[in-house]
């Protein structure tokens, strides 16, 4: 454990596997963490509780997107077939919305997707070039097999000593600080 | 043996095939997956690349002297004005079909064995619909003027017509590659992240670091990222229903007997999904074999895609079956000549292949044997794919060439464009997907593990639902026979 760093910015410990990782969040939120996260390969089952995260906004944003595209694009397709240059067409009515469902239907689902990937990147505060995770070897182990916690040094129980003790107690191995 | 309802519950109903065999760790499926993507270039590729981009070049140098001379050039005359460049179109989208079902329908459906096949599933679906976008693009002899297809304001004030089936599909085949691209994206970004922390060169980190966003495989960045694949799966799953309806609306809501038919869009459906997984097939059995993926891509993934296929050659043949008996009991002269013309006429022989392949051949897979044998259904899926091209064929062809006068029918013959054009999309298909295997990790890594048993944190509590015995009971068995 490198101890040279004026300020840390975060303290970082491993843990074995995916089941050591959700005890340690349970215990982490149990005691009050409140800026800390669980780092894996892949998404652990039960995490979210465990952490006591609350639910992403992501499918509200991506439904009121959905909702508005769905009436944008009949709105576009009445407005240029019905309103602005009106044609006759096989004696149609202007106003087909049966015919316009297709192509309303997919502007929707174009938008949809976009604000699913974009919302996520948001909420996700992506692109995020450097992080002072990044200056961690373990950032190589969780993109392969680590399982990793990481307290950020803003946390108001986080203090060197004791967060230390801690992550040790609970089985925390390799602790680091950056 | 017992039947109290205590000894059914201890006798498991079926034995579960392990998904990812050969014993992985976490460390092991990344290693072996991104160091193919790692590894020198191996001289196969290197032939495969040459031929598959000259003949992508055989299809430029095609495209440029259509837009030149233009679409006189192909075998189309006066009943017949959509010749192969339809059936091409149809038939790559199409293609694209299995590769959504795969990411979406499967994933909704939690069937967890898609993740060994969902990536390159997807890279499938993009090159297809690009092989797929082209066709219908040139196909419209002012090229220049394309653009007229989207609603732009422009100086003439006019605005495309929105009741014509021809533009919702620009709209549907448009949004299905855009989404296809987003969901592929989304799915890879963890894994560019794994690949861009073993990168060993300054020019591949740089790479894979921007394409990864600064992934950090926080549970916080894991939380929004579920949901925004789950939303993505969500949003593809209509859309591998409604855009081969909206191709089969071309043909549907035209005039045209043989193509007035409500039947058209589940058939449709069927018949691309059909067609997809035939194609997912071929390439996965290459795939496995160059990179000896075999623990990864079992002979159980190979097995369920059959019985896919199986079950969507039925679907096909039901549809072939009920548009017959349709045209009969419509009592409509022109609609029963077009199915006796298309069966018995002069493209007999285009039908009984098509009958042959796709319902046919598929009846091989009742057979537990020759399902999950590797020449077998590889030979299968290539036959399926061939019937699948003539079934646009057949109805593309056989009902525009003799249609209500037969003072105007004409055979269609393609020219060498034609032909040269069809080769050419398969050596666009294949550029691309040589270059995604070569940079790109072929295999979702991060999927992967996630359905290892030791994922489940429930492995590791003693009883852990009975899996940690079962997974070391089954490893040494191996599915694979191969």
């Amino acid at each position: 454990m490198s101890e040279n760093h004026e300020k840390p910015s975060m303290m970082l410990a491993e843990f074995d596997n995916p089941a050591h990782l959700l005890e340690a969040a349970e215990k982490l939120k149990n005691a009050g963490y409140k800026k800390f996260d669980c780092h894996s390969p892949f998404p652990i089952h039960g995490m979210d509780d465990a952490m006591g995260m609350k639910r992403s906004p992501l499918g509200w944003m991506v439904g009121f997107v959905a909702f508005f595209a769905l009436l944008g694009g009949f709105t576009l397709e009445w407005w240029t077939s019905a309103v602005d240059y009106p044609l006759v067409i096989s004696g149609k009515p202007f106003f087909s919305y049966q015919a316009y469902g297709p192509v309303a239907f997919a502007v929707m689902v174009l938008s949809s997707a976009f604000t699913a990937l974009l919302g996520m990147m948001a909420l996700n505060k992506l692109p995020m070039w450097y992080h002072q995770l990044f200056n961690s070897d373990k950032t190589a182990k969780i993109s392969n097999d680590g399982f990793v916690v990481s307290i950020e040094s803003k946390d108001q129980l986080f203090d060197r000593k004791k967060t230390k003790d801690f992550l040790e107690e609970i089985g925390g191995q390799n602790l680091e600080v950056i | 043996m017992s039947t109290t309802t205590e000894t059914l519950d201890r006798v498991p109903l079926e034995e579960e095939k392990p998904l990812i065999t050969g014993n992985q760790t976490f460390s092991s499926v990344t290693q072996k997956i991104s160091e193919i993507a790692e590894a020198r270039t191996p001289k196969l590729w290197w032939i495969a690349i040459g031929i598959s981009s000259s003949m992508m070049l055989f299809l430029i140098v095609l495209i440029g002297w259509l837009i030149w001379e233009g679409t006189g050039v192909w075998g189309l005359n006066v009943p017949v004005g959509w010749g192969w460049a339809i059936v091409n179109f149809v038939f790559w989208v199409g293609i694209g079909h299995a590769g959504t079902l795969i990411s979406a329908i499967l994933f909704l459906f939690r069937q967890k064995w898609r993740t060994s096949i969902n990536r390159f599933a997807e890279a499938m679906t993009l090159f297809a619909v690009i092989c797929a976008l082209i066709f219908p693009g040139i196909h419209v002899g002012r090229i220049w003027a394309a653009y007229w297809m989207i609603p732009l304001p422009n100086q003439m004030e006019m605005w495309p017509n929105f009741r014509s089936p021809l533009l919702w599909d620009i709209f549907a085949v448009g949004t299905y590659f855009t989404v296809s691209l987003l969901f592929w994206y989304t799915g890879l970004i963890p894994d560019l992240a794994s690949m861009r922390d073993r990168a060993k060169t300054k020019i591949r980190k740089i790479i894979l670091g921007i394409f990864s966003l600064g992934w950090r495989g926080g549970n916080r960045q894991w939380q929004n990222y579920e949901l925004a694949y789950l939303l993505l799966a969500g949003l593809s799953t209509p859309l591998v229903l409604s855009v081969h309806s909206v191709v089969s609306t071309d043909f549907a809501t035209s005039v045209i007997p043989g193509w007035h038919t409500t039947i058209f869009p589940p058939y449709f459906v069927a018949g691309a999904i059909f067609s997809g997984f035939a194609m997912v097939n071929t390439l996965a059995i290459i795939a496995r074999k160059i990179y000896k993926l075999e623990d990864f891509i079992t002979i159980n993934h190979l097995e369920k895609m059959n019985k896919i296929m199986l079950v969507t050659g039925m679907m096909v043949g039901y549809a072939y079956g009920c548009e017959f008996f349709i045209a009969w009991y419509g009592a409509n002269e022109y609609e029963s000549f077009a199915f006796i013309n298309r069966a018995f006429g002069p493209y007999a022989w285009a039908y009984w292949t098509m009958i042959t392949c796709n319902v046919l051949v598929p009846q091989l897979f009742w057979s537990k044997r020759l399902r999950t044998s590797i020449p077998v259904m590889f030979v299968a899926a290539l036959l399926i794919n061939v019937g699948m091209w003539f079934e646009r064929f057949v109805i593309v062809v056989t009902s525009l060439s003799a249609d209500f006068l037969p003072s105007s029918w004409d055979y269609y013959s393609p020219t060498f464009v034609d032909i040269g054009m069809f080769i050419g999309s398969f050596g666009l298909f294949f550029t691309f997907f040589l270059l995604f295997l070569r940079f790109v990790p072929m295999i979702a890594i991060s999927e992967v593990k996630a359905v290892l048993p030791q994922a489940d944190p429930h492995y590791y509590n003693g009883n852990g639902h009975g899996k940690k015995a079962q997974v070391q009971e089954t490893a040494t068995e191996r599915g694979d026979q191969s």
